[in-house]
C-alpha cells in the first residue's frame, strides 16, 4: 500500500538560479545540497511546513540522463512553459501573491475565486508553472 | 489582471512583513512599523496575525531564530550569531533558541556540522537510488558508501 510521496523532481535550467528562486523568493527550506562531482549537484528543497517532501531541483544537462539533443529539446520545452508541476498551498493567497510579486515572481493569473477555491498561477525562474491555491 | 478587494490593506501588511524580513537585526520598534503601515497599533497587530498566524513581535523572533539556525549551520560562533541576528544578550538568545528549537545553539550547530559531514562523506545515503542511478553517480567510486 502506497502511503506518502517523499520525493518529486522539477527540471530547471540553472540550479543556482533555481536555488535563489525557491529559497529566497518562495521561502522554501534547503533539505540537501550535495556536490556530486564536477558540475553536478543534488539539491532538494521543501515547502516550509512540509519538511518530509523533498523537491529535487534537477539541472537539465547532457550526461547519463539526457543526450545532448534531448537536453536541448528539454531545455526549450521548459523555457517555453510546457510543464506544470503542481499546486502550492498557502494560508492567505492575497498576501502571498502581493509578497511574491514584490519579490519579482511572475504571475500569469492573479488570485481569482473559482468553484474549488481561490487560485493564481505563477512561473518559476526556468519557466515551469504552478498553481498557487487557497482552499475555501 | 483582475483586482481583488482590500488590495491596499494586503500591500501595507506585506510591506511591513518584508520590512521585518530585511531589518530583523536592527533594534526595531514595532510601533513605528504600524505607523508606517498607516494603521493603529491594534488594527495592525490584528491584521498581521490574521495573515501570518503570529503577532509582528512573534514573527520578528521567528525570523531571528531562523537566521540564527542558518548561521549556526555555517559554523558561525554562537556569540557572533546572537548579536548578528539582533539579540542583546547571549543568555536570552540561548534560552529562547532552546525553547523554540529544542536544542541549545551549540548543540544545534554541532548537529548541523555532523549532517553536513555525512552528506559530504556518503552523499548516496541521501539520494534515492533511482535518481543516483540515472545520473551515473552510483558508478563513481568516490561517491560509494
Amino acid at each position: 500500500m502506497i502511503t506518502r510521496m517523499n520525493h518529486v523532481s522539477i527540471f530547471v535550467l540553472n540550479q543556482d538560479s533555481a536555488f535563489d528562486f525557491y529559497v529566497n523568493k518562495l521561502g522554501f527550506k534547503v533539505h540537501t545540497d550535495a556536490p556530486m562531482g564536477p558540475g553536478m549537484r543534488w539539491l532538494t528543497v521543501c515547502p516550509p511546513e512540509q519538511p518530509d517532501l523533498e523537491i529535487a531541483l534537477m539541472a537539465i544537462t547532457e550526461g547519463m540522463m539526457f543526450s545532448k539533443e534531448t537536453a536541448e529539446q528539454m531545455r526549450e520545452l521548459v523555457r517555453k512553459g510546457t510543464f506544470g508541476f503542481g499546486v502550492f498551498e498557502c494560508n492567505n493567497i492575497y498576501a502571498t501573491y502581493e509578497e511574491l510579486k514584490m519579490k519579482g515572481v511572475e504571475f500569469t493569473k492573479a488570485p481569482k475565486e473559482e468553484f474549488y477555491g481561490i487560485e493564481a498561477l505563477l512561473k518559476d525562474d526556468s519557466g515551469n508553472w504552478f498553481s498557487l491555491g487557497q482552499k475555501k | 489582471m483582475e483586482q481583488y478587494p482590500k488590495i491596499y490593506l494586503y500591500r501595507r501588511i506585506v510591506q511591513a512583513k518584508l520590512f521585518i524580513d530585511e531589518h530583523f537585526a536592527d533594534n526595531l520598534d514595532l510601533h513605528n512599523i504600524s505607523d508606517e503601515a498607516c494603521f493603529s497599533k491594534f488594527h495592525f497587530i490584528r491584521l498581521f496575525r490574521k495573515i501570518y498566524g503570529k503577532t509582528p513581535h512573534q514573527y520578528l523572533i521567528a525570523v531571528r531564530i531562523e537566521k540564527a539556525k542558518m548561521l549556526l549551520g555555517k559554523d558561525t560562533p554562537v556569540s557572533e550569531v546572537c548579536y548578528t541576528v539582533g539579540f542583546e544578550s547571549i543568555s536570552s538568545f540561548s534560552g529562547l533558541f532552546r525553547r523554540l528549537v529544542g536544542l541549545s545553539p551549540s548543540a544545534y550547530a554541532q548537529d548541523q556540522q555532523e549532517i553536513k559531514a555525512r552528506i559530504i562523506k556518503t552523499p548516496l545515503r541521501f539520494i534515492p537510488g533511482c535518481f543516483a542511478e540515472r545520473n551515473g553517480w552510483t558508478k563513481k567510486a568516490i561517491l560509494k558508501n
